[in-house]
């Protein structure tokens, strides 16, 4: 069956490619809500599911794109082990190669790196219906452009991820979250300053004048970190970051657009006029509300960023920041390189 | 003077502001190969541009003749990345080499290119903090070169490569057009072109400006040296190591050959062992201790017949000396040797190595193995004498037979020092036609004409094509159709 479906996907692909006819591709359809609408009939991946290798003291995982994130993430933890770019999953059926095209990292993302900076290798069906593989199985790599890293955040625009391998961590053996009355420019430096000194940081998240931050490595370091930076211990941690890793904390109203503004970290605040959720080392600002596309550009390029419609709002006004024009040819050719007949979920990036 | 480098000088004579031409043979042999020896050519001319506008202009100006641009930045590429091209221009970047900024708030530099490595660092230190990528030729490879390689160095398993501690990047399509990618955000919109950029050997781009992420220096390093009865023995430590949920900054391993050298060449008094392991751990100063402890009882589980611990700064730099001093002793060897750089996975280390050895001994070459075994990231350097007829050509050979030893254990023939011109071959047998054709893609998508640094990093298929007859091993296709990832 594995072979068919590889198989029979490029059979779908082509065939479509010949009439260029869309395909939506979908795995655990979580994310229908994230990136402008799909079109296009559907492509179903989340069948090729199940982990191909796993040899925890490579520190390397290989699976199939349709393996549920959870199934993925229970077979690390029985090994002590854990994707460390903490991915959300908007969904129990969310799929590994989903959260990979969807380049999806958590709270974790600025101490440990993005869903990008994990993926060693990745077997794709390009447009053209081709099976193809690129990357490999070890850490270190670099025969050939890094297709691989390329597909992390393409939404599927570029190629059908069929597989993935990661570079995979131990999991932090202690945690700790802490608490702190600040407001938004005694945060932000804050978090600047701690980044740059050797403290175990894994997570930051602001709102509403509280400043959490969480501390993860050995039991020893944890405690001295909790020493230097004083705080109040909160006791529900770990349920605090799930719920602002899955955006179900009350800031994360269903019933308002949600903005993601992606930034420079020393930013200023960001007077959006909403209430904003901050995280990621002040590099993550959320603002709830109905920002408007311009306004959202704006307030994200003067604070030296990108701004996303993430959730809800007008998705037909275009979701990403607009490229700029030398960036956008890149972007046409390579989407004319791997898909030319625009089959691969068109459109799903605005232009591509 | 033929009338195509004619041509090309007008050109380059036109760029505004103008810049330094060098057109002189006799000058122009200082850029006539890299650090890949096998191979020189003197190019038709070699510019030093001072500043982005001058790199667009020539991009632009030799685009329109269809002249090609080989970027340099040190010269320290050992694959061939920047062996000039007989038709072809140097792009020298070693006059852009300002700091425009340490952001020490924000953790991050912004560079030019031509700057050298441990600069940056320097530059960042007062802070605190430290550009974690560490080529061994850090003294002088330059961050454009280090971001087109995207070079590693010794402490990958736990810093990452190039590719992870870059945020920002400037560069300079084929079409001579400037593309400003990502910046101090953490991530940017659309596709990753960073990623591709980063190890593209400056087929994609002329880097121009590069933002760097900076890490704060760690409270403690602790050092630690294992002497092995057998280089099965370290490797297994290597992997009981990880295994035990430890992510050291460094796993280094010599074998004997190295040490025999180092031992010659610089008398450090080392154990007298089959191979030594170098272990680096950092963190909090308890966290880091009890990693220490945690080392010392997996070293001695696993047969060390000795641990050396660094008991300070100074001692630290002793036990390195041997690491960083390698190369430097290999040349006492013999007059040349030739490294390798193949990527497996850790656990055939053990084997592969045996089977590299058993190669030396078909070849009658004395192989020695000096290598990032955390990352299974191997550099076996063969001996030869290129005043001996034949060797160069046999040491080449051999070099070939262990990077296919390194696909057949599902590696990679290069994990960090690129492909170049050396290992276009083995593209061939690392990848098929599909994949060769989308790295075509991605270059035109870059470079629709094909001007910067054209013929390296990806092999035409045709050559692949002609290169597959000969490459048939035991009756069977080298290149079994296995997904490599």
């Amino acid at each position: 069956m594995a072979h068919d479906f590889i198989k029979d996907t490029c059979e779908r692909v082509k065939d479509h490619a010949s009439r260029k006819a869309p395909l939506a591709i979908r795995g655990g359809g979580t994310k229908a809500f994230l990136g402008a609408l799909p079109a296009g009939e559907p492509l179903e991946v989340a069948g090729y599911a199940g982990i191909v290798a796993y040899e925890p003291r490579e520190l390397v995982l290989v699976v199939r794109a349709g393996t549920r994130l959870a199934e993925v993430e229970a077979a690390l933890a029985a090994e002590g082990q854990a994707l460390a770019f903490e991915p959300p999953r908007f969904g129990e059926a969310a799929t590994i190669g989903g959260t990979v095209a969807c380049n999806l990292s958590g709270p974790r993302r600025p101490y440990a790196g993005a869903a990008r900076d994990f993926v060693l290798g990745a077997r794709i069906v390009n447009g053209r219906g081709e099976d193809l593989s690129f990357g490999g199985r070890v850490i270190k790599n670099v025969a050939g452009y890094d297709v691989s890293r390329l597909m992390a955040g393409a939404y599927g625009t570029l190629g059908v991820v069929t597989e993935l391998s990661f570079k995979v961590l131990p999991r932090p053996p202690a945690e700790a979250t802490l608490a702190f009355e600040m407001d938004e420019p005694a945060m932000i430096a804050a978090v600047n300053q701690w980044a740059g000194q050797p403290l175990p940081l894994s997570a930051t998240a602001w709102e509403s004048g509280v400043l959490r931050v969480r501390l993860s490595g050995a039991a020893s370091a944890v405690a001295a970190a909790r020493a230097k930076l004083g705080g109040a211990e909160v006791a529900d941690g770990p349920a605090y970051w799930e719920a602002l890793r899955e955006h179900r904390l009350p800031f994360f109203d269903p019933a308002r657009p949600l903005w993601r503004l992606s930034v420079a970290q020393t930013a200023a605040p960001i007077a959006a006029g909403h209430p904003q959720l901050v995280e990621w080392g002040a590099g993550l600002r959320w603002v709830s509300g109905d920002l408007g596309a311009a306004r959202a550009r704006e307030l994200a390029a003067a604070a030296r960023g990108h701004a996303t419609l993430f959730r809800g709002g007008d998705r037909a006004a275009g979701v990403f920041h607009p490229l700029d024009p030398a960036i956008a040819k890149i972007h046409r050719r390579l989407k004319e390189a791997f898909d030319p007949a625009g089959v691969l979920n068109p459109g799903r990036m605005d232009n591509f | 003077m033929s009338a195509a480098r004619a041509e090309a000088l007008a050109a380059l004579a036109a760029v505004r502001p103008p810049l330094a031409v060098v057109a002189e043979p006799e000058r122009l042999a200082a850029y006539e190969m890299d650090a890949y020896v096998q191979k020189r050519e003197t190019p038709l001319a070699a510019v030093l541009p001072e500043g982005e506008a001058q790199v667009q202009a020539v991009v632009r100006a030799l685009g329109r003749l269809a002249v090609p641009v080989v970027t340099r930045g040190a010269g320290t590429g050992i694959s061939g990345g920047a062996t000039p091209l007989a038709d072809g221009v140097m792009l020298v970047v070693t006059r852009m080499r300002a700091i425009h900024a340490i952001d020490a708030a924000a953790r991050l530099a912004t560079v030019d290119p031509g700057v050298p490595n441990a600069q940056v660092t320097a530059a960042a230190e007062g802070a605190g903090l430290f550009f974690a990528p560490d080529p061994s030729s850090q003294v002088v490879s330059s961050i454009g070169g280090n971001v087109a390689e995207n070079a590693g160095g010794i402490h990958c398993l736990k810093y990452g490569l190039t590719v992870h501690n870059v945020t920002g990047l400037r560069a300079v399509d084929g079409d001579g057009d400037l593309l400003a990618v990502g910046g101090e955000a953490l991530d940017s919109p659309g596709y990753d072109l960073l990623a591709l950029l980063a190890g593209s050997e400056g087929n994609l781009g002329v880097i121009t400006r590069a933002t760097l992420r900076l890490l704060p220096r760690p409270e403690v390093t602790e050092t630690l040296l294992a002497a092995f009865g057998s280089v099965k023995a370290g490797a297994e430590a290597v992997s009981a190591i990880i295994g035990a949920g430890i992510v050291p900054a460094a796993l280094e391993m010599m074998d004997r050959v190295v040490i025999d050298a180092c031992e010659r060449y610089m008398a450090l008094g080392l154990p007298k062992s089959e191979a030594l392991l170098l272990v680096e751990v950092d963190g909090g100063t308890e966290e880091a201790r009890e990693s220490r402890a945690a080392v010392e009882r997996i070293l001695a589980a696993c047969g060390a017949t000795e641990v050396r611990v660094a008991k300070d700064d100074e001692e630290r730099a002793k036990l390195w000396k041997s690491r960083k001093g390698a190369f430097a002793a290999l040349a006492s060897v013999l007059p040349d040797y030739y490294t390798m750089d193949g990527s497996i996975p850790r656990r055939a280390l053990p084997e592969v190595l045996e089977q590299v050895y058993a190669l030396g001994r078909e070849y009658g070459m004395v192989i020695g193995n000096v290598f990032h075994a955390g990352d299974g990231n191997i550099h076996p350097c063969i001996f030869y004498d290129a005043a001996k007829a034949g060797e160069l050509e046999r040491s080449e050979e051999l070099g070939g037979r262990i990077l296919e030893l390194c696909i057949d254990h599902g590696g990679t023939i290069t994990g960090e020092h690129g492909v170049g011109l050396e290992k276009l071959r083995q593209m061939c047998l690392q990848f098929r036609d599909g994949e060769i054709a989308a790295f075509h893609a991605v270059k035109a998508a870059f470079d629709p004409a094909g001007i910067l640094n054209p013929g390296k990093a990806v092999p035409t298929l045709k050559r692949c094509a002609e290169w597959g007859g000969m490459h048939v091993r035991g009756g069977r296709v080298p290149r079994p159709d296995i997904p490599r990832f």
